[in-house]
């Protein structure tokens, strides 16, 4: 069975609709949202309520810390990321802001593990942002193969038998074996707010059958996502930051 | 498979029967595993079922490992077919058996003939170029890994020490120090860069030197101590062993066992061509070599061998590939087209200028009749052939590139599109770029060379008119 896998989101309503659009003609199985589908972007709710839509059909849900701060929790944030926050909770209905409470840190599926930031402290929203990081994060679980987001950069971390940790730089569009005779840890890019210096919106395909795992980068409407975030009148950082990719 | 405990992998008989998989009669083991000659239901292939030893060192397990995520993603008559492989609990790789001679039967008989040093050279090198293409250096190239089909290609196996660009490098990350096989390990693997694929190039390098004189050059070092020795110490000149070696030969063997990447050719294709084109071979002082370097010279070389590497560029595969193209121009020196042949050589400058590693073959097409024998000689006695030649040359005589990547070719044939096409496919031409004649209703009715050309060719073509008169 065919997996989706999308994190990031970030209220960027031009990126989702590309991503789904992209995936939706490869008879994907299941789809999987690792949380954050706020914050940033100008489209909270059209975000909120497509996912919802996902999840009545199946679909696994995951909080991030922005889905956690715009529900009204305190979160460490830079003054960007805040005001953004303060606007998005304005945005929000009731009904919505429960579905994002109610979202759980952590899903398990066969031998997979789906988390927003590290299986390391959940609900602390650590980095897994170099060997060490993720390390603790592999620490953390048993499963064969560990999906998060939360770092907006795509990433490839896997333990041998013998305790070795690496990193890979996954290209897109190449489908990696993630082999049984080792433990991997994918930080999947994100799609509303990519920071590899590629625009372009990232999300992931896992193949459980071939184990195989590819990412796929979609180029989407930036223009009309970054100008709805001034006429929303967010920090103009948060729209220039789409073209730059960063 | 419904039997209700699988039996471990690893005990099984002739006989027995496996995940489908029947296992007929085991094979020499292998250093790295167990080898079994299977057959299946309803497969005609011949198969052989790879089983990781049960106690293998690191190196084993992770080039196990390696192989099984690398195989699958091969394809061509210059690899094993991948037919499928087990899971955790029981590993095992099915893959095709390829009928054939083993190189390694081939030892005894060393020294070889030039000429069929020459031919098998060129079968490794074109096996080499379809890996490199798939992204993927073997890395442990050796005559036991290379079976020569009875269909005629090389085919090379034993993908446990090899990379895949695009992949993760479980070796790299799992072992420390270098990894490859003694006397075929080329320096900068020695040094732990496994990003090359002109480490393949080395590697052939030292086995078109044993076959050729029946010696190793560096020995059959046995710690990875003494493999570093060949970073200092350059091999007795094949020609001093086997005088019968000729110096093109010669030439091109020491060229791929330079320590420095950049002195070898630069693609498996470029080897290819120049064995198969000794007289475009530039002879340097290499090719007529009768000592091994003095000590002064292996003496810098073992101090910058001392030295700390300085970081290389990352290569990848694709990139070392991209580099190095052989762009093949088509020249048509028919009197009263000198216009269009000079448009020709104006892109090909153009191009010249832009890809920087080139090679570039030249190519004129001797057009023969099909029933008459054609005169060699024109009216007066000269030999066409060799007027050709000039007249080529001259083409080419302010071409902005180095005469060693400079080759010219006189084919002579019936169908002059058709010609031109076998020479792109047989030498691997990245790039043609072809002139076409100013369009007319006889043209359009009997159908242009150059139409034939790009709707045959297997890369890239560049068709040149020359500039319309307004």
């Amino acid at each position: 069975m065919l997996t989706a896998i999308l994190t990031d989101i970030h209220g960027n309503r031009e990126a989702l609709e590309a991503c789904l659009a992209r995936l939706e003609p490869r008879n994907v199985g299941r789809y999987v949202f690792l949380g954050d589908l706020v914050g940033y972007g100008a489209d909270p709710g059209f975000v909120v309520d497509t996912v919802k839509d996902f999840v009545a059909r199946g679909a696994i849900a995951l909080i991030g810390n922005h889905d956690s701060a715009a529900t009204g929790n305190p979160e460490r944030m830079n003054d960007d990321a805040m005001l953004a926050i303060e606007w998005t909770r304005r945005q929000l209905g009731p009904e919505q802001r429960a579905f994002l409470e109610n979202l759980p840190l952590t899903a398990e599926d066969g031998d997979r593990l789906y988390v927003h930031a590290s299986a390391a402290e959940p609900a602390r929203w650590p980095y897994v942002i170099d060997e060490r990081s993720a390390a603790q994060s592999l620490m953390a679980t048993d499963a064969a193969v560990t999906f998060c987001g939360h770092v907006h950069v795509p990433a490839l971390y896997h333990i041998s038998a013998t305790g070795k940790i690496a990193h890979f730089d996954p290209l897109a569009d190449v489908a990696l074996p993630l082999t049984q005779q080792r433990r991997w840890l994918a930080v999947i890019g994100a799609v509303g707010q990519p920071r590899d210096r590629n625009p372009a919106a990232c999300c992931a395909l896992y193949d459980d059958v071939t184990r195989e795992l590819t990412y796929v980068r979609v180029p989407y409407d930036v223009e009309t996502a970054a100008r709805k975030i001034n006429a929303a009148g967010l920090p103009l950082f948060l729209s220039a930051r789409l073209a730059w990719g960063r | 498979m419904s039997e209700p405990a699988a039996p471990d992998i690893r005990d099984l008989d002739a006989g027995q029967i496996f995940d489908g998989f029947r296992l007929e009669a085991p094979l020499n083991p292998g250093g790295m595993a167990n080898l079994w000659r299977v057959t299946r239901e309803g497969e005609t292939l011949p198969m052989v079922m790879k089983i990781p030893l049960v106690h293998g060192s690191p190196v084993n397990i992770v080039g196990f490992e390696a192989e099984g995520m690398i195989l699958p993603r091969l394809a061509g008559p210059h690899v094993p077919r991948f037919i499928k492989a087990g899971d955790f609990s029981n590993p095992y790789i099915v893959m095709e058996f390829i009928t054939g001679q083993s190189l390694k039967a081939r030892l005894d008989e060393t020294p070889l003939r030039p000429a069929e040093v020459v031919e098998i050279g060129v079968k490794i090198a074109l096996a080499l170029h379809d890996l490199h293409r798939q992204h993927v250096i073997h890395l442990d190239l050796k005559p036991s890994n290379i079976i020569l089909r009875e269909s005629g290609e090389a085919a090379l196996i034993d993908f446990g020490l090899s990379r895949h660009d695009q992949l993760p490098d479980l070796l790299a990350e799992e072992i420390q120090g270098p990894i490859g096989t003694g006397p075929y390990v080329s320096p900068e693997q020695v040094q732990g860069n496994r990003s090359d694929p002109r480490s393949d190039l080395f590697a052939l390098g030292v086995i078109l030197y044993f076959l050729g004189t029946g010696e190793r050059p560096f020995g059959e070092p046995a710690s990875a101590r003494e493999w570093r020795r060949r970073l200092w110490r350059d091999p007795a000149p094949p020609r001093a062993w086997n005088a019968d070696v000729p110096p093109f030969l010669q030439e091109i063997i020491l060229r791929c066992l330079d320590v420095d990447p950049d002195q070898r050719p630069a693609t498996a294709a470029e080897l290819a061509f120049a064995l198969r084109n000794p007289e475009c071979v530039l002879l340097t002082e290499r090719a007529t070599r009768t000592r091994r370097d003095g000590m002064m010279k292996v003496a810098t070389r073992w101090l910058s061998a001392r030295q700390p590497q300085p970081p290389r560029a990352r290569r990848s595969v694709a990139g070392q590939l991209a580099r190095a193209p052989i762009i093949m121009a088509a020249v048509d020196l028919t009197p009263g087209h000198e216009a269009l042949s000079d448009a020709v050589a104006t892109t090909v400058s153009r191009l010249l200028a832009t890809e920087t590693g080139a090679r570039l073959a030249c190519v004129n097409v001797m057009k023969t009749s099909l029933l008459a024998i054609d005169p060699t000689e024109d009216a007066e006695g000269r030999n066409i052939h060799l007027q050709r030649l000039v007249a080529l040359k001259h083409w080419a005589h302010d071409m902005p590139i180095p005469p060693e990547r400079l080759t010219f070719h006189v084919l002579e044939a019936v169908d002059a599109a058709g010609a031109l096409v076998g020479f792109a496919r047989a030498n691997r031409a990245d790039h043609i770029v072809i002139g076409a004649r100013t369009s007319s209703a006889l043209r359009r009715y009997l159908g242009s060379v150059s139409a034939q050309v790009v709707a045959e060719s297997p890369c890239t073509v560049t068709v040149v008119r020359k500039a319309a008169n307004a």
